[in-house]
Order: structure tokens, then sequence, then C-alpha cells
């Protein structure tokens, strides 16, 4: 059990909102969240369909654990077809909402079609209800969440909806929840304003029950939250740190993509880094950090909630940004600052606020203005393009502006908007772009983390380092230490973690907590909350069975082994300094192991034996 | 001696385990709609704040009931409020000035805090020790007190 | 030292129990004028409906309370008092009279009876005691039409359990919305259309002006507007007076009701009031009125009974007029000034669709008042906001931008909040 059996099927062209039962022989098999989700989008969808069309799906959902007190269970994902990458999408996000949809007595809310009018969902425990979402439309997400908690004057309502970005048609815009957590990546955001969604509120007090065995539940969740508080990483680097606990290490073991990937190292880094997060600023004396924040049931708290410099240029005389809001994690550190040379990090944080804000992927964001950077500075683009602004890499002015244009999608923000791949190619640079199945890379430099290259060519949702983070393993150690600049070994240990990652993102657990657990930890949990027999070996052949099925999904839509690749600088040009000084990645001596090592035809294509043992 | 829920909001990172802790330990489920202790977010500010009922010695919600349903457990010195004597008027949710007796309204009765009779669920569940149970002499329960203190007199 | 308290409800019970915790060797007697033991009337509501026995509504459960704390309960009715000789005279068989040394005033209120042709017919009640809850239990049938006259508080309490009762029902108010005197136009209109989004006939600015019985048997009441409602029962709640028929003329100071000091004491210094009965300190206003709610009849019998053994010892500090009501599910609550103050300001809120309302009203930076439809979490903090007097600062006009946030204003002025430190660690 643990799941509350009930889908929520609401069709935006008709305007009805309609329960239907949870297909649960599915969820014996992919849990939920990423793998339930992708199974019902693969089922209901022609993969070939147009991202942003009608006929596109989407779909909020949540896992097993939701909701539970298993640590870290407050996770759901977005789940579509992605208009950056024409490939399967699926975004996940902390917070509250996806707990907050679970104690509505919900699993999962299907989109589908598209409204006439801009509308909202209003979900109070089984009562759904589509409501006029015209005065929302135009709105931020801040302003948005603000109005809708008026309107149902609940502060404790939660709410995810997209900004200004998605509704420009920004290609990776992601669904904003409880104001600055989100699901981010591959443009979830922007198909849900094509379907004129601008928001979902949520409101349950049913309660999440249906737990198996509860007295085991209750041992298996306290026992794996000891090993949490045990562990070094999870107990201590975290919840000080941050995930920007990795900036100054990533840089020093020269992986650390700088100015659009030229460079692997960022003479900037400890400017940006978790350190100087906690530094006291001349202004006010306050440090830019001001707390670490929990999503929903994590004892982990890794969160950052920041605050801008009261002097800083960004914020003269806008009172609307002075508050503190959620601040910079690595990846947006890195987009932002070192893949565009920016060592400014009250300019970061503001770009951030402003990602929040407005709704779009930080990630790709920071990656398409350092392409555009480049672009510029090779004279691709000029001021006439850029609107006057001077796209120079270690602009932080040209960073801010950029970052409020690409939020309402006016003038050079809607070239940004069209993401690094588009952008690149509109101006006769496609080499330029930093990107996989067009979807940006995030802050590891595959020719520094070897294994990190194959992850990112063969992630099934574009570039990613959430769907098999080796770096874990290539960097710190964990579970066991491999080299990051062999490729030995590298094919079984990219599948080993895409299958578990696949298995931990559909369970309503955070990935970060495998810092710290195995599947050892995670399946009594599992086992105890669900119906069904949850061992290791089962996650393990679960998150295989996932990888699969979205794997088959992105061939019917079109895919081929041709996106299985990385772009040519991280092939070609090596790496200048540090470590990994002279490397490239390896990608070629990696990637037919990888087939095999799936189970694969030499094309990437899952052989029917494969198929027919994990029963996709 | 009796015990008293000390709330240190400084130490809280707002994962609302303690209203699950709660909530199930009171109703069976991970609810945290139904939990007695809640956990408020300052966004603006970055702070949380769990928050439940003190159990004042001015007792309001007592004096309120007109049933006679809220009584003083000898054991805790926890208000309680006896679930088959409640009507559900609701007299008591707007007679506490600390807005620490809420109605339900699937039971049709009112809920608070009764330090799960001596035994918090919610100091269990806490990761970071924002919750503890002690010694209602503990220096750390001064402010709470002057907060009581400077609210209202009959 | 003999305190004699007139009167069995909250009041006169919360007062007796203050004087024998506080004075045990003192003699503490009620005289109770029912036929029934001290029993509260906000329960009756819940009596009607069979959700409780009628031992349910009992203020205090044990049987043998009062005699185990040493309180003496009698049966009888006061007639009239001798201020003189410190007596009462009683309509009573066994007890003639009744010396005392210190008396307290707990004689609550009754109903108003409408100076209306026909209000003594048969199937014509009040619904205010155990008495009429008895009556209306058995006379009243699923499907029977009931007209309640009134829609104040007390027949929007009693509103609900009509309408379990199975009764086909219509409301008769004189003014033009629902509980004129706990909410504004805003939430007793917003009361009035979920009462008749759940099928109860609602007619307001008009009221029965005559009642007769009806060749069928049943009564036929003639509006003021002149329509003509037929129905089973009739049940009569327009408001309730103090009941102060047993003084003579100018034998205590009488306004509405009877006049007390800050110390609940009367005109005559042996003699005080509480509860319904008496003209307390509000609040809110600053002037001396009549609040007829249960917790103001406590904090009255609480400052009576420590004055009545230490004149002096403590002060009323003004009771808050507040209000709850649950009219067939929707919940509404009302505090202190809830119409505003002059030159305040305010804020509100209103959802039509989904019936929530919130209203905030200030002065200066002090919450004086509140208003909320829907509201069920922490809406005490309205009242410690508002009777604590606790300035609000910065809060008061992010409140006026964002109602939503008040617990944010709440904590953030009355507790000593830290930032997380564990960052910093």
């Amino acid at each position: 059990m643990a799941w509350q059996k009930r889908v929520l099927r609401v069709d935006l062209t008709k305007g009805t909102c309609n329960e239907e039962p949870l297909n649960m022989e599915w969820a014996m098999q992919y849990l939920g969240q990423r793998g339930l989700a992708s199974r019902y989008l693969a089922e209901e969808i022609d993969p070939k369909v147009d991202a942003l069309s009608p006929e596109n799906k989407l779909i909020m959902v949540t896992g097993p654990l939701t909701g539970t007190t298993a640590s870290t269970g407050g996770r759901y994902s977005v789940v579509t077809k992605s208009p950056l990458t024409g490939a399967i999408a699926c975004s996940n996000s902390g917070g509250f909402i996806g707990a907050e949809m679970k104690n509505a007595g919900w699993d999962m809310f299907i989109f589908e079609g598209k409204s006439e009018k801009p509308v909202y969902l209003h979900v109070e425990n089984l009562k759904a209800q589509l409501l006029s979402a015209d005065e929302l439309w135009g709105k931020s997400v801040w302003e948005t969440d603000e109005i809708l908690h008026n309107v149902h004057q609940d502060p404790l309502a939660k709410i995810a909806c997209v900004g200004r970005s998605a509704e420009q048609g920004c290609l990776y815009s992601g669904v904003i929840n409880d104001l600055h957590r989100a699901a981010g990546r591959s443009g979830v955001g922007t198909v849900m304003a094509s379907k004129q969604l601008k928001a979902v509120v949520v409101r349950g007090n049913l309660g999440v029950g249906n737990i198996e065995n509860p007295k085991a539940f209750l041992t298996a969740t306290a026992e794996a939250k000891k090993v949490l508080a045990e562990n070094a990483v999870t107990a201590e680097g975290l919840p000080q740190m941050g995930t920007q606990v990795l900036m100054n290490v990533i840089n020093e073991v020269g992986a650390m993509p700088t100015r659009n990937f030229k460079e692997v190292q960022f003479e900037g880094a400890h400017k940006i880094s978790a350190e100087a997060m906690h530094e006291p600023r001349e202004s006010d004396g306050k440090p830019n950090l001001v707390t670490n924040a929990a999503c929903f049931g994590c004892t982990i708290a890794c969160g950052r909630i920041s605050t801008v410099d009261p002097k800083h240029y960004t914020i003269e005389n806008k009172p609307e940004y002075m508050g503190a809001s959620g601040g910079l994690e690595y990846e947006s550190a890195w987009s932002l600052g070192s893949d565009t040379g920016v060592d400014d990090l009250d300019a970061l944080t503001y770009a951030n606020f402003i990602c929040n804000e407005d709704g779009f992927d930080p990630i790709s964001f920071g990656a398409t203005v350092a392409a555009a950077m480049e672009l510029f500075e090779t004279g691709a683009i000029t001021l006439k393009d850029t609107g006057g602004i001077e796209m120079r890499f270690g602009s932080a002015e040209a960073l801010t502006k950029a970052a409020e244009l690409t939020a309402t999608g006016e003038g050079f923000g809607r070239d940004l908007g069209l993401g690094s791949k588009r952008l690149c190619e509109k101006y006769g640079k496609p080499e330029l772009s930093m990107t996989v199945k067009g979807q940006e890379f995030p802050a590891y430099d595959p020719r520094g983390v070897q294994g990190m290259g194959l992850a990112y060519a063969t992630s099934n949702r574009g570039a990613c380092h959430l769907r098999g983070y080796t770096v874990s393993s290539e960097i710190m150690g964990v579970p066991v230490k491999t080299d990051p600049l062999s490729t030995e070994g590298k094919p079984e240990l990219v599948k080993g973690f895409q299958d578990a990652t696949a298995a931990v993102d559909s369970t309503g657990l955070c990935t970060f907590t495998t810092f710290a657990w195995t599947l050892e930890d995670i399946a009594p949990q599992v086992d105890a909350a669900c119906e069904g027999n949850w061992t290791p070996e089962s996650l393990l052949e679960a998150g295989e069975r996932i990888w699969n099925l979205e794997r088959k999904f992105n061939l019917d839509a079109g895919l081929t082994k041709e996106d299985d690749t990385l772009p040519k600088r991280l092939l070609k040009d090596a790496a200048k300094t540090g470590p990994a000084k002279g490397a490239v990645n390896r990608l070629d001596e990696m990637l037919p192991a990888y087939y095999e090592a799936r189970g694969w035809t030499e094309e990437g294509e899952p052989k029917p034996d494969t198929l027919k043992r994990l029963n996709v | 001696m009796l015990r008293s829920l000390q709330l240190e909001s400084e130490k809280c990172t707002g994962c609302l385990q303690c209203e699950m802790a709660c909530s199930y330990e009171n109703e069976g489920v991970f609810n945290p709609s139904k939990s007695r202790i809640k956990v408020f977010t300052f966004h603006e500010e970055g702070r949380f704040a769990p928050y439940t009922c003190s159990q004042c010695a001015e007792a309001w919600c007592l004096h309120a009931c007109p049933v006679d349903a809220i009584t003083i457990n000898p054991g805790t010195g926890a208000k309680d409020v006896s679930e088959d004597v409640c009507v559900g008027c609701k007299v008591c949710t707007i007679a506490c000035p600390f807005g620490t007796v809420n109605y339900n309204a699937d039971s049709g009765k009112v809920i608070k805090c009764d330090l799960c009779g001596g035994d918090p669920a919610c100091v269990e569940a806490c990761p970071t020790e924002a919750i503890t149970y002690v010694d209602a002499s503990n220096a750390g329960m001064d402010r709470m007190r002057a907060h009581a203190a400077q609210t209202i007199k009959s | 030292m003999h305190h004699v308290i007139v009167g069995s409800g909250p009041a006169g019970v919360v007062a007796a129990e203050t004087l024998k915790t506080h004075q045990k060797d003192a003699r503490v007697t009620i005289l109770n004028n029912e036929d029934a033991p001290p029993y509260s009337r906000m329960a009756i509501p819940y009596y009607l409906i069979d959700q409780i026995e009628e031992n349910g509504t009992h203020l205090r459960k044990n049987k043998d309370h009062y005699s185990s704390i040493g309180i003496d309960l009698i049966n009888g009715e006061l007639s009239a008092i001798d201020l003189a000789s410190k007596t009462l005279l009683l309509n009573d068989s066994t007890n003639k009279s009744l010396q005392y040394d210190k008396l307290l005033l707990a004689t609550g209120s009754s109903p108003n009876i409408p100076k209306i042709q026909g209000i003594e017919t048969e199937g014509v009640s009040s619904c205010w005691t155990l008495a009429d809850a008895r009556y209306l239990l058995n006379k009243i049938k699923k499907g029977d039409d009931v007209v309640l006259m009134g829609a104040g508080f007390i027949g929007c309490i009693i509103l609900e359990a009509l309408v379990k009762s199975g009764a086909n029902l219509t409301v008769v108010e004189m003014e033009d919305r629902m509980v004129p005197r706990m909410m504004n136009d805003d939430a007793g209109g917003m009361i009035k259309d979920w009462c008749l989004s759940k099928g109860v006939v609602i007619h307001t600015g008009t009221r029965v002006e005559e009642i007769e019985k009806l060749d069928s048997g049943k009564l036929g009441l003639k509006l003021s507007d002149g329509k003509i409602l037929e129905a089973n029962l009739a049940v009569s709640a327009t408001g309730v007076s103090p009941n102060t028929g047993f003084l003579k003329k100018e034998q205590l100071k009488v306004g509405q009701g009877i006049l007390v000091n800050r110390s609940m004491q009367t005109s005559d210094p042996d003699v005080f009031a509480a509860g319904d009965v008496a003209e307390g300190l509000d609040f809110s206003t600053g002037e001396y009125s009549i609040q007829a709610i249960q917790p103001t009849a406590v904090d009255h019998a609480r400052v009576a009974a420590k004055n009545m053994i230490q004149l002096g010892s403590v002060e009323h500090q003004g009771s808050i007029n507040m209000n709850v009501l649950d009219t067939l599910g929707l919940i509404s609550c009302s505090f202190g000034a809830w119409a505003g103050v002059k030159d305040g300001e305010q804020v509100s809120l209103i959802n039509k669709d989904r019936f929530k309302y919130f209203n905030l009203q200030f002065e200066d930076d002090l919450l004086v008042g509140a208003t909320s439809i829907g509201m069920t979490q922490h809406v005490g903090v309205l009242r410690g906001l508002i009777q604590s007097r606790i300035r609000l600062g910065d809060w008061k006009d992010r409140l006026l931008k964002d109602p939503t946030r008040l617990m944010e204003a709440y904590l953030s002025s009355t507790q000593a909040l830290g930032f997380n430190s564990k960052v910093f660690a």
C-alpha cells in the first residue's frame, strides 16, 4: 500500500476533473513518481507528438513514500515530453506540495488537452475544480503564489505554478512549487503553460496511511534516519554548506566547466562557494546565507535561504528582493557563475531569485548565457542582437540583465529562452552549444570525470547530473572510489547508478540521501510501506525497467544512437589545467560496452530479450 | 517535577517531522493538518517556528469549556480534552489567546496538545533537538513564560 | 461567611468553585431555579440533534461534584431581596428565605417574548432552556415545516439543530442579514447565502406580525411584508433580556442589566453581579454593557468571587466580546471591535464562491477587531492579539497587504524567535 490509489485526470480541453483508480499492476512494477508516470505517459501519448501541442500530457506524480515520515519523503515529479529535448522529461522537486497531494488523497494528477482560457486547478481533498486564471496570467510565480493564498485565504495551501517565462515560451521553464522549489529541468513548465494551466493549488487533510506494515515502517525509517544523522555528508556537509560544499572540491579536481566549457577550473570559484556564502559582507555585516531549510520530512535540510546584499546594484530601490529566498545550490552557482565567468556572489543570488520568481531553470539559463557570451566574443552575435548588452564572460551586469529579460521574454531574452542549442544554431555556431539532446550540461566537466561523460551522453532526458551521479564514486568515493580519469569499469558503474537512481526517483525519496544510503537502507522502508516484496535487487530491477521504458519512449520519439554523444569540445579539446590537464572525454571507449551492459544492440536499442526480462 | 515542551526556533529547519509524529500518534496517519504542533515558516526572514500549547497556568480553554470537557492531567499537567465529553461548540478555540486549541471538522471535536501523556512524540521525531521535553524550571523556559506573562488578564 | 449565588449557569457555578478554592471555610450556596442540574445552553443544540444525552449538557459531569467540594446546590426561585437584612425571599415551599453575607446575582437572561398576537399559541416556543429543548425534541417530526423567528446568535445556534432534525426550515429575521449583532454586512450576507444554498428559506428585513392556528391544525404566520407562512412549529429567538424581575424599583442601579464596577460589585456593597445579567466592562469600548456570552460569564464570575472574598483584590480588565458560530457546517467568528473603530484601518479578504471571509480591524498598530468565516485553525490568536494590545509595528502594514500572514505576525510579535544557527556551526 502507501499509495492512495487514486489518480485525478484533468481534461483541460473539456474543463473536467475525474477520479480514476491507480493502475496497481503498474505501481507494483514502477513504484511511483518517475517510473509510474513514465509508464502512464508511454501508454497514453504518441512519443512523436509535438511537446507543446494539446496532444502532449503533463503528469504531476508522487511516490509511495511521499507524505510519510521517511526522511526526505516529500518528493514529487513532473513528467511529460520535453519541448527542449524531444525526449521524455521527468523533473523532480521537493518542497511541500508532493506531500500535500498525498494528504489530499491523490497519487497523481494527469493533465491532458489544452484549456481555451488560462485556468488553475484547485484541489481540496477529493474535490477538484478548474478555476479561471485570467487574473493570474502575466503574473510571476511569486505574485501568483501570494494572490492564490489570499484568494483561498489559506496560508497553508501548497501551490505549484509557472511564471512569465513559461507563458512566453522559454523552452527551459520549470514548474515552481512553494516559491523556490522547482521541477526545473527540460521545460516541463513550458508544457504546463502551453496548456494554459497557470497553477495547481492543493490542500489536504485526509492523511497518508495505508502503510502495509506500520511497525516495520517506523523501525525502518528510524534506522535509516540514524544512518543520515551519522554520515558526515548528510549530517554536516549538506546542512551546513548545502550542495555548494562541492564548489571548491570540484574546482580542485579540475572538473569545473568554466566559460562555456572552454576551461575546467574557475579562478573565482572561492568567491561564489559555500564558504563565501557564510562570510559576513561589508554593507550590513550579514552573510549571504540566512539559514538552511528542509523540504517536507527531510532530516538533512540542505536547502539554502539567502539574501542579496541590500547595497548591491541589482536590488537598488527594489525592496521586494530584499527579503530572504531560495539561495544558490551548487548547480546554479556553477551555471550562473563559473560557466559565465561571473564571480559576483550577489549577482548570482539575484539571478537565481529571478529564475525562481519567473520559473526557469538556472542550469539551462546560465549555460545558455555562457553560450551567448561565447557567441558575442567570437562576433557571431553583436550588440544589435543583444539589444545593447555587452555579453562578455565575467560580466555580472550582462548576466542579471539577461535574467530579467528571460523572465519576461523581452528583447534578447526571447533568444535566450530558446536554450543553448537553438541559440547557437540560429547564429550559425552549433558547435558552441554545450548540450546533449538539446539540454544544457550541469556542473561537472566530462573531461575530468570520465563516467559523467557517459552518463550525460546516455541520459534519457539530455545532459543531466541526476540521471547517474557517478561523481559520487569518481570524486567522493561513495560507495566505492573509482579513478575519475579512467574509463575502466565506467559503463557498468554508469548503468548501476542510472538504475539505482531511477528506482530512488520513483519512491518519493530524495536522491541526496544516497550520499549516505544505499538500496540496502531504502529497500526496507519501501518494503514496509508497500505491498509486494521490495529488496535492493527488486528495486534495482525496477530501476532498470524504468530506464529501458524511457529509452524506448525516446527511440519511438525519433531519437537514435547519434543522440548519445557529447559536444566536440569535450571529445576533442583537451582540458588545459588541473589534474585532468590534457584529457578529453573518451566516450567512444565506453559507449559500446555500455550498450552491451544494458542488453542493447549496437544501435542502442533494447534487445527483445531485455525488454522481455524486464517486462517492459 | 512537571515537564514542559521547550521549543527553540533557532534549531528548526521546517522539516515537519514533528507534525507527522504528532498526527501519527493521535490520528494513526501522517497528516500534518491534524498535528497538535505546527511549524510556521517566515519565508521572507528565513525562519521557522515550532509552536504548540504551552499548557499555560491560566488554562483559558479549560475555563471557557461549557461542558467540562477539558481537565488537567495530574500526571503531566497538560490540559486534556476528553473527546467523549466535548460537544464541539468551539468556544475554547476562540477563548485560547494562543490559538493552540483547534477544531477538527472531521471529528466534530477540538484537538490540542496533551503531551502524549508524558512522552511527546514530537520530541522523539525532531532531528535537530528544536523540541525538547524539559523540567518546567529549566532556564530555557523563561522566554516562553515571559511570552505568557505579556498576554492577558481577566 | 455565607456566599449565596443566585443562578446556576456558568457564571454561578464558576463563581461558587472559585469561592471554595480561595476560601475553603466559607459556606457557598447556589440557588438553582431550573428542573435540572446546572447545565450549559451552549450544549443544547447538540442535545437537540441527539449527539449527546441530557447529562451531556451538564456543566459538571459528576453528580456529586457540588457536594464533594462543599457547595450547597439548592432548588428555588428568587422572588425578592431585602438588602437591609441581607435576606432572599424565595418562591419555594420548603425554603422560604435565605440569609447571605455576600450575594452574587448570576440570574442570567431570558428570551424576549415578541409582542405578537398569537405568540402564546400551542406550537410556538422559544429554545432557551433544557425544558424548551425537551419540548421541541418531542414535537419536531421529520418533514415538519418550522419557522425560526430571529437569526441572531441564538437563532443561528439552533438553526443547525432544527435542520438536522429533518425540519423544512424557514427563517424570518427583522434585519437585512444573519447575525446582525455579531457579523458585518459581508459576513452576515455570506452566512445567509450559505444557509440558502443548504435549502433553508430565509426572509430578511421582515418580521412575524401575527400567529394563528389554522383549520388544518398548522400555524399561520403573517409577515410584515404581507406574506403568510404555514408551519407545524414556530421557534422564537428574538433576543434575550437580563433577569432582573426580582428587583424592586431602584433597589439596585440597573441600566440594560445590573450595573457593576470593576470589582463586579453592584450599587449595594455586599451584592455582586456576573454573567448575562451584569453590565460589565467591555474591553474594546471601555464602556459597560451586556455581552451575554459564555467566556464573559466566566471572566465575570472569577473576578466577582475574588472580590466577594476580598474587595479590591482583582480588577476586571474588561471582557472581549467574541462569538463562534457553526451554521450548518460554516464556522464563523467575530472578536472585539469587529465593526471597526473611528479613524481605524481595516483589511478584508472575501471569497464568495468558497464561503471564506477574513477581516481585520486596526487602531494604530493594534489589532482591535476581527471577523472570520471558514477559519478553524489558530483562530484564538485573534483574541490574543486584541486583548494583549501587543503593538504589531511593521507587521500591521504587512497584514494590511496580506492578512493570511496572521500567524507570522502573531508569533513575531509575541515570541523571541531566533534564526537557525546550524549553518554557522
